[in-house]
């Protein structure tokens, strides 16, 4: 029976939400203290180390990205944290800020301070306002102990963190969307370059990270036995926090190590399939994440893994479809997610989501020809080469994996 | 379907008052014009934004009411359209779809007797069809004005969380 394990979400249940007091008790901000005697780079060079990768979904290498920004020569620069956790299916995000709000603003303060930043933003999404409280509190209570403001501990850091609220766009999870919603206008993407590390929100050098990447940081420093990276192994070393849901019987957050097998984080973390039915498929990352067909039950959970078995990691989701629902019907009502969510800027992903929808009517139909199906292919290439931000890139990740997976699906009567 | 024909609302100075303490939350920075809209919005009865109310926000930011209602028309949150006192977001997602969500947008229809996007004759309720708001954990959901309700699995506990709301 495999089991969770409890390195990010140690603190879960062990202090009151709401009491600076409280978390300080459990020894709150004591990283804090530790990591303001660290040059920046050392902090930077620790989560390198470590393999940390973006938890977001894009898996950028995060040590190199603080590296990076901690380089950067500007008189001003921003820390920003992406709580817009818009995938599908994901719901790790809220759980970490639901239960360990100061963990979350304690890695904000480690990052700015690593990176030189004066000001940090945590963009959250409007779905999630019934947090916004508990982050405000967080944030006043840190400022009131002096772990937020001028001269924090004494050593001329001065840092503040300000709150920003979305208001239900899914774009907005991109980098310049984002940035761009925080500046108040709407959250349509740009180019790039120039890239957000260089001139991002308010054309400062910004580094942006998601909520679990910068909750694992004060644990990380604190980490002097080495459990972190005693978990795992190669690419992917540590704890990984995966949102199971879709047809379990216990969905939810589970913390495992890399490399639990896909059956162990359905079968025993989340209790198997209601009704012990069998498997359709699974999508792993979210809407925009690939699918798998349960053959990948005894793939482990890594990187490396699930790459090798087609599929990536993304935002952390885990969705199981049992098989009461068709592909075509999975694939209907993913699509006609990223049709809404497009913002319709580009021309890429506002037609080919357009017309993708339209073809997968057709097949469901039942009057479709091979044309149809190699019409999908290609719009769903080019959508993927030419759309000017991820949502259009990866719009049809599940559509294409799909037809890959799942060939009887599409097969021309 | 029937559209109200009546009158934007007046801005009154209790109102204008409330608006104030919004702005003043957000410390009147007008960067942080999307997160004063979700809030403006609660404050309305029918969960909207009447144009006088937009107006008065951009005066009092000084910003120009083109970048508001760009910001209006661009974020599904945000409505310049009268809703209701309980809008019902039905979450219309993979998770909530598998978890027979069917029912619950059906349940919703026949029990207060309106389509999607209709308004009940006394402005109390509104079905409105939304992506993901991020609870898979208890699927079946839907959101009303922030909170969640979930395990919608069944004609009863809809009826419940109705008359909890009546």
């Amino acid at each position: 029976m495999s089991k969770s394990v409890n390195f990010i979400t140690r603190n879960f249940n062990k202090y009151d939400v709401s009491s600076i007091g409280s978390y300080m008790n459990i020894g709150g901000f004591d990283a804090l203290k530790k990591a303001v005697t660290m040059p920046g780079e050392d902090i930077a060079a620790l989560i390198g180390n470590a393999k940390v990768k973006g938890r977001g979904g894009a898996a950028y290498d995060m040590g190199r990205k603080w590296a990076q920004a901690k380089a950067v020569v500007a008189e001003k620069k921003v820390v920003v944290c992406n709580a817009d956790e818009g995938e599908p299916c994901t719901f790790k995000d809220r759980t970490l800020i639901e239960k360990d709000p100061f963990n979350l603003i304690e890695g904000m303060i480690i990052a700015g301070y690593t990176v030189d930043a004066q000001d940090g933003y945590i963009y959250l999404r409007e779905e999630y306002s019934h947090l916004r409280p508990l982050l405000l509190n967080a944030i006043r209570q840190a400022k009131t102990y002096g772990f937020l403001g001028t001269n924090i501990l004494g050593k001329g850091f001065n840092y503040n963190i300000h709150l920003y609220s979305g208001a239900g766009a899914y774009v907005c999870g991109e980098g310049t969307a984002l940035l761009r919603s925080i500046e108040g206008k709407a959250g349509r993407p740009r180019m790039k370059p120039p890239f957000i590390k260089q001139s991002g929100l308010f054309a400062r050098p910004t580094c942006v990270n998601n909520v679990e990447s910068l909750s694992i940081v004060p644990h990380l420093l604190l980490d002097q036995k080495g459990e972190y990276i005693s978990y795992g192994g190669g690419e992917s070393i540590g704890t990984k926090l995966v949102s199971v849901g879709g047809n379990v019987k216990t969905p939810g957050v589970f913390e495992i190590p890399f490399g639990t097998t896909v059956r162990e984080i359905i079968y025993d973390l989340a209790g198997g399939i209601k009704d012990d039915r069998a498997i359709r498929l699974i999508q792993f990352g979210g809407a925009s994440g690939k699918v798998a067909s349960p053959r990948i039950l005894d793939t482990p959970y890594t990187y490396d893994d699930l790459k090798k078995a087609g599929v990536t990691v993304g935002s952390g989701a885990i969705l199981v479809v049992d098989e009461r629902t068709s592909v075509l019907d999975f694939l209907q009502t993913t699509q006609a997610f990223f049709s809404h969510e497009s913002c319709g800027q580009c021309t890429p992903c506002r037609e080919g989501n357009r017309h993708i929808k339209l073809l997968l009517e057709k097949i469901a139909s039942g009057t479709y020809t091979s044309e149809d199906i190699a019409g999908i292919k290609k719009i769903a290439k080019i959508m993927a080469m030419s759309s000017l931000c991820g949502l259009g890139e990866s719009a049809e990740n599940a559509t294409l994996s799909a037809m890959n997976q799942f060939p009887d699906a599409f097969e021309v009567k | 379907m029937l559209t109200a024909q009546k009158q934007d609302l007046i801005l009154s100075k209790e109102l204008s008052a409330k608006i104030d303490l919004v702005l003043a939350s957000h410390e009147y920075d007008r960067t942080q014009i999307v997160g004063i809209l979700v809030d403006v919005q609660n404050l309305i009865e029918e969960h909207y934004i009447p144009e006088t109310t937009a107006y008065y926000v951009a005066e009092k930011l000084d910003l120009k009411i083109t970048t508001i209602y760009d910001c209006i028309s661009f974020y599904s949150s945000l409505s310049e359209k009268p809703r209701a006192k309980y809008p019902i977001q039905i979450c219309n997602s993979i998770v909530c779809s598998i978890n027979d969500n069917d029912s619950v947008f059906s349940t919703f229809k026949e029990l207060l007797g309106i389509e999607l996007n209709e308004v009940t004759y006394d402005g109390r309720f509104t079905l409105e069809s939304v992506p993901c708001f991020g609870a898979c954990d208890v699927a079946p959901a839907v959101r009303i004005n922030g909170q969640v309700y979930g395990h919608l699995d069944s004609r009863a506990k809809i009826e419940n969380l109705l008359n909890k709301l009546l």
